[in-house]
């Protein structure tokens, strides 16, 4: 019951933002039904569609699960932004240096350098704070900035595309990556590719890490109660940082997926991490938000953020409503979500009661 | 190169960071006040994005600077009330919602412009201002007398802030918010009224910020701050809670850009290595603050929800 109540209210918490978002299509001479309707078609309307949100919602999926593991250690990871693209340059640069390998290694290897990449991003900040007491905000909000601007140092000078330094464009990007690393497709004819089955499994598994192991179980226990935990000799900053570690790998593979699934096939910078990220690494605070911070729910929520994304495109052909609307309501989102806890408290007064009791049951039976 | 040469490129130097800190001064005054009463807002850029489309269009239509700078405040301080009322009513998490404001304003600020502007197009930015004979002295008068209005606004707040915070009573009542809100509380001392004041002020400042860097750029475009108003939030940690130190990152900064943009004209250092220099500050900030988090204590009920007898 309680686990639908943390479902049910932020759910609500959605129509407030969609309501204003209907108020914004409005004052910018769009008819809202309409709009949401063309969104809503054009997203889960036809397979291509859905095929489109499916893709789109891969990145949203991955960080938000890393999400889902940093909030629940009560470590606010705001860096993903910056693990996506560590990792996404870790990868390329593995990508780079061993083209001639074949898929079926080559492409394990990569999302393994991804995660790697995102994970020492998010253990800096970790230990940032475990050791140093440094707020973990701050710590990732300025590793966002380092990471991309190592980024642009990279993409305009050593990793830039040889050919483009021979034209002398500059334009910077990487060269065509080796096909071998290429996200096979899964469906011909359409963008569907490996990259969705790759983040639905990450997702059952961090499902599988929080409740089904002790790792999991140590980490949320310093995520609700650290003095006890130190208490019952779980290392805290050990846990923080590991909390990060995950959090960032997760970010890490959805930045590897979007350089190997795109379909240049190369890494592309415009200067900002947005231009590469489009907004994932902050977004994924929403879908995460949005499915109560559990990882199975956040399947559901990044479709409907994918799908949102893929909707506001083709609002702004059908209707030019700039697709900017969907940056603006996605932060609504966050707000109202974030503000229902009030309710959620108010409407059940004992939840907190309730989830440490069953915390202490599941410790007995786990150790 | 000749010496009158170089102290020209230095005074020019200086004197475009005192300017490229102006932005992020006001941010980080309007953030330190409201952390000094225990709430965090990360949604800084997000208010920055908003006060500076707004103060851009309106200077676009309006042809007045000073209307421009208005909005900008106004446009804050409407967000400030916003975020008051989900953070202190509602007792939203303080770290997140930032998020959703900044979210909010990239996005809103890009939809606006998109819709009402589309094309870029340029306005004329503040002439510096001229003081008899100051102005005119070599060197001094070049780097600290010859800048727009927003610049000496900026820097006239410092001295305010510190008046405000250390010798006035509301200042006192903004500092027990952060430290203590309890027996502020009970000395009959509102939270809420107190709280509310330092955000929508706060707010306030940083839509300021925002139209004084698009009315100094003389443009606006999507994402136009680029992270500075996260940087503004930093800047708060560097310059531990005081108007001075802020003002003292904030120079810091400035200058660091001035001389990585210098250096870009000149040809110095490649346009890779500028990228690379760019990394600094950030970097700065994060040694920075393993040094402050050892050395300086932040408001004791910074981002902690006030609940009467919780």
């Amino acid at each position: 019951m309680k686990s639908l109540l943390n479902i049910i209210i932020p759910l609500c918490a959605v129509l407030p933002a969609l309501a204003l978002g209907a108020i914004m299509l409005v004052a910018l001479g769009a008819d809202p039904l309409s709009g949401y309707a063309t969104m809503f078609g054009a997203a889960f309307g036809s397979l291509e569609g859905f095929s489109e949100t499916a893709v789109k919602s891969i990145p949203l999926l991955l960080v938000g699960v890393g999400i889902c593991i940093a909030f629940r250690t009560s470590v606010i990871n705001i860096g993903g932004e910056g693990q996506m693209v560590t990792g996404a340059l870790l990868a390329t640069t593995v990508a780079l240096a061993f083209p001639g390998l074949p898929a079926p290694v080559l492409i394990p290897l990569l999302l393994v350098a991804g995660a790697a990449g995102g994970a020492c991003w998010g253990a800096i900040a970790g230990s940032l704070k475990a050791w140093f007491n440094v707020s973990e905000i701050l710590s990732t909000i300025m590793l966002n900035i380092v990471a991309v601007q190592f980024m642009n140092f990279l993409l305009r000078g050593p990793l830039m595309d040889p050919a483009e330094v021979a034209r002398g464009t500059g334009i910077p990007q990487t060269m065509r990556l080796s096909p071998n690393a290429d996200l096979p497709i899964l469906i011909e004819g359409m963008r569907l590719h490996l990259g969705v089955l790759i983040a639905l499994l990450v997702a059952v598994g961090a499902w599988f890490l929080l409740w089904r192991t002790s790792m999991g179980y140590r980490l949320r226990a310093v995520g609700h109660n650290p003095d006890a935990s130190r208490y019952a000799g779980i290392s805290v900053p050990v846990n923080i940082t590991a909390a990060l570690a995950f959090s960032g790998a997760l970010a890490g593979i959805a930045g590897a997926i979007l350089v190997f699934g795109s379909e240049s096939h190369r890494m592309v910078t415009d200067g900002s991490s947005t231009g590469f990220t489009g907004s994932a690494g902050f977004n994924g605070i929403v879908v995460a938000l949005l499915a109560g911070l559990h990882p199975l729910w956040s399947i559901p929520s990044a479709l409907l953020f994918g799908g949102m994304l893929v909707g506001a495109n083709a609002l702004q052909r059908a209707a030019q409503v700039p697709s900017a609307l969907i940056i603006a309501l996605n932060g609504l989102i966050v707000v109202f979500v974030v503000s229902s806890d009030y309710f959620k408290k108010r409407l059940q007064p004992t939840v907190w009661v309730d989830g440490a009791a069953e915390e202490e049951q599941r410790g007995d039976s786990d150790e | 190169m000749s010496d009158s040469v170089a102290v020209m490129i230095v005074v020019a130097t200086i004197a475009s960071g005192i300017r490229l800190a102006t932005p992020f001064l006001l941010a980080s005054l309007g953030e330190s006040l409201g952390q000094r009463s225990g709430v965090l807002n990360l949604g800084v850029d997000g208010v920055m994005l908003l006060g500076a489309f707004g103060a851009y269009y309106t200077v676009l239509k309006s042809g007045n600077l000073y209307y421009g700078l208005l909005v900008g405040v106004a446009l804050g301080i409407v967000l400030g009330i916003f975020y008051g009322f989900i953070t202190l009513k509602l007792h939203a998490e303080q770290g997140v919602s930032g998020i959703g404001i900044y979210l909010f304003g990239l996005g809103m600020s890009d939809l606006l412009f998109q819709k009402f502007v589309g094309t870029p197009r340029p306005i004329f930015p503040f002439m510096p201002l001229r003081f008899p004979v100051l102005s005119d002295l070599p060197v001094v008068g070049e780097m600290l007398f010859q800048h727009s209005i927003i610049v000496y606004i900026a820097f006239g707040l410092v001295p305010v802030m510190s008046f405000v915070l250390n010798k006035t009573t509301y200042g006192l009542n903004v500092r027990a918010m952060g430290e203590n809100p309890e027996a502020a509380d009970s000395l009959g001392v509102s939270v809420m009224a107190t709280r509310y004041s330092a955000i929508i002020i706060g707010n306030g400042l940083a839509g300021l910020a925002g139209a004084a860097l698009a009315i100094e750029l003389g443009i606006f475009q999507q994402n136009l701050t680029n992270a500075m108003g996260f940087i503004a939030i930093a800047l708060v940690y560097f310059g531990a809670w005081s108007p001075k130190g802020v003002m003292l990152g904030s120079l810091i900064f400035g200058l660091v850009q001035a001389i990585v943009l210098q250096c870009k004209t000149f040809g110095v250092i490649p346009r890779s290595a500028s990228d690379l220099a760019a990394m600094a500050p950030a970097i700065i900030t994060i040694l920075a603050l393993v040094v402050v988090a050892r050395r300086f204590r932040q408001p004791a009920a910074l981002t902690k929800p006030y609940v009467r007898g919780g």
